[in-house]
């Protein structure tokens, strides 16, 4: 089963609850942790993992052969993504708006146009404390993170509960990392941003069709409208964290919330039960 | 006019909050969300939509069931794995395009997507620029490019002195679309090791740019141990501290409210919000 662990919002806890999640169920099942917010990956501050391997990600940019190139303009034309210009003299490329599509180096009359990797990130895999890890790195200055979120999911096992961490906002990066899961987790907290980031992580998750649930954390921080916004829309809050400063101070130190206070476990497991039970319906609803 | 980009690296520093008192501290200038995917400020700022822009950008394949011979080229070509039984996911369609070039029975065109929407806005505080994403599209970096270059042209016509914009989370590009060409960035990040992480990547995106950049502690009473090792980091890239801003519940009940939180609390956290725009426009303008 594939677990994902979305917000909208930033800084709301999805990686609190992701990295407590897999280490209360590492004592009942195969766990892994991929972290798919490849731009600001967390979930490696608090797992501390050995890293066993890493590879280079990379994207196929083109390379031109001056030799051949009779510069016929047709690569520019077909690139949806202004990453070549051809002038009368010079095939201009700009790897850096180039998504490695392969347009332009099949349909080269000339076959002038080769592809070379341009790489953009990087990913590691390796284990920490009971549990599989991984993640993704989109190096500094690279602005395409979904080809590295693909590349962390080539690593997802199919065994066990994988639990993926996924990056704020609703746009490509986070569908990419969404998309194949067979849950996701809203965590959201009960103030007016986090309502209206929740809102849009709600339809996002629908438009792909998954089913979703919800943590609220910093209970108690703000107002009722998040709590009542989900009573109303038929999504269930399977997990509730209160506004605390021990929490906090845990958090702050890179201490996973049920290393710092392991009463959390169960709460984690009966998370994981709910999730399982609506899961599970679902798949007997679709069988039906 | 000077722009000033405020950004975290990680979500939740308090971009937004900052921001929105900035709004309310700021005279002559125009604010914009460059958060385009999760924006927020239009919560603390109450804007009335004055112009709303249809935002078309990207294009998906689709295919003709009467012309398709399930020849299956377009599968194979296809690197995003966007095409499955002939048919297209639209999710998955980058736009590249490059199924509607090869088709042999040209069964595929390519259709433009109404990708979202963007908004000129008044509020008490001026003018206000922002977007909305559509759920699950693409091309978020052309979207708040877009937003930034109508912030500008309000800027000039005008004649303010500040574009402050309002940035997203993360480092890619979205991010990077909306520091490129800007005066200033202000990095708001908190004294978690997260957010230390966070803003280590941030801070070599904008030295990468050749943006300067300052940085503003927030809740920085949370941690004063990791609040110091911040300010040691940043001491030796020759980063300036510019504001620590204490933990509050005010920040939360003034965005209850509705409020920016100057404009709310007259205590600690707005005294050091009001400082750090002094010393911001002093760097914008030094």
């Amino acid at each position: 089963m594939i677990i994902s662990v979305a917000s909208g919002k930033g800084g709301t806890g999805k990686t609190l609850v992701a990295t407590s999640l897999a280490l209360s169920l590492k004592e009942r099942d195969n766990v892994q942790l991929l972290d798919c917010d490849v731009e600001e990956p967390n979930d490696h501050v608090f797992m501390k993992p050995t890293i066993t391997r890493s590879e280079a990600v990379s994207i196929p940019v083109p390379s031109v052969d001056e030799e051949k190139c009779t510069h016929c303009g047709k690569c520019g034309e077909v690139c949806a993504y202004n990453a070549i210009a051809v002038t009368k003299q010079k095939v201009l490329i700009f790897p850096e708006l180039c998504h490695g599509c392969g347009a332009c180096s099949y349909l080269c009359p000339e076959k002038a146009i080769s592809e070379a990797a341009n790489e953009i990130g990087v990913i590691e895999i390796g284990y920490a404390d009971g549990v599989d890890f991984g993640h993704g790195k989109l190096d500094i200055g690279q602005a395409m993170a979904p080809p590295i979120i693909r590349q962390v999911k080539e690593h997802a096992s199919h065994e066990g509960t994988v639990i993926i961490d996924i990056s704020p906002g609703t746009s490509c990066p986070v569908v990419e990392a969404i998309k194949g899961s067979d849950f996701c987790l809203l965590v959201t907290e009960p103030t007016p941003f986090g309502l209206n980031d929740l809102v849009l992580a709600v339809e996002t998750v629908r438009q792909l069709d998954i089913p979703c649930g919800i943590v609220l954390n910093r209970a108690g921080v703000g107002d009722e409208k998040t709590e009542e916004y989900c009573r109303e829309g038929n999504l269930p809050i399977l997990l509730t964290i209160p506004l605390d400063t021990e929490i906090a101070s845990f958090y702050s130190r890179g201490i996973p919330l049920v290393e710092g206070l392991p009463q959390w476990k169960s709460s984690f497991l009966e998370l994981f039960d709910k999730i399982k039970e609506i899961v599970n319906e679902r798949s007997s609803d679709t069988e039906r | 006019m000077k722009e000033v980009v405020i950004l975290s690296g990680k979500g939740g520093t308090g971009k937004t909050s900052i921001v929105g008192s900035f709004a309310a501290l700021a005279q002559s200038k125009v604010l914009a969300d460059c958060d385009v995917d999760a924006a927020d400020l239009h919560l603390l700022l109450s804007p009335s939509i004055k112009q709303e822009n249809e935002f078309w950008s990207g294009q998906v394949a689709f295919i003709d069931e009467e012309k398709c011979t399930q020849c299956g080229l377009c599968q194979d070509i296809c690197r995003f794995d966007a095409i499955d039984d002939f048919k297209v996911d639209p999710i998955s369609c980058e736009g590249c395009g490059f199924c509607s070039h090869i088709c042999p029975v040209e069964a595929i065109t390519m259709k433009e997507s109404l990708s979202g929407h963007w908004f000129i806005s008044d509020t008490k505080y001026g003018h206000l620029v922002h977007a909305r994403l559509g759920i699950a599209q693409e091309n978020s970096g052309k979207l708040v490019a877009l937003v930034r270059q109508h912030a500008k042209e309000i800027a000039e016509r005008d004649g303010l002195d500040y574009i402050i914009s309002d940035g997203p989370p993360g480092i890619g590009c979205p991010v990077i679309s909306s520091l490129s060409g800007a005066n200033l960035a202000l990095l708001v990040t908190e004294p978690t090791l997260s957010g230390i992480h966070d803003l280590e990547r941030v801070l070599d995106v904008c030295h990468h740019f050749g943006i300067p950049a300052l940085v503003c502690v927030n809740k920085y009473d949370l941690n004063e141990d990791n609040t110091r090792q911040i300010e040691d980091y940043c001491l030796n890239l020759g980063v300036e501290v510019a504001a620590r801003v204490p933990f509050d519940n005010v920040v939360t009940e003034a965005l209850v409210q509705g409020l920016p939180v100057v404009e709310y609390s007259q205590g600690e956290v707005t005294q050091e919000i009001e400082s750090l725009w002094q010393t911001l426009t002093e760097a914008l303008n030094g």
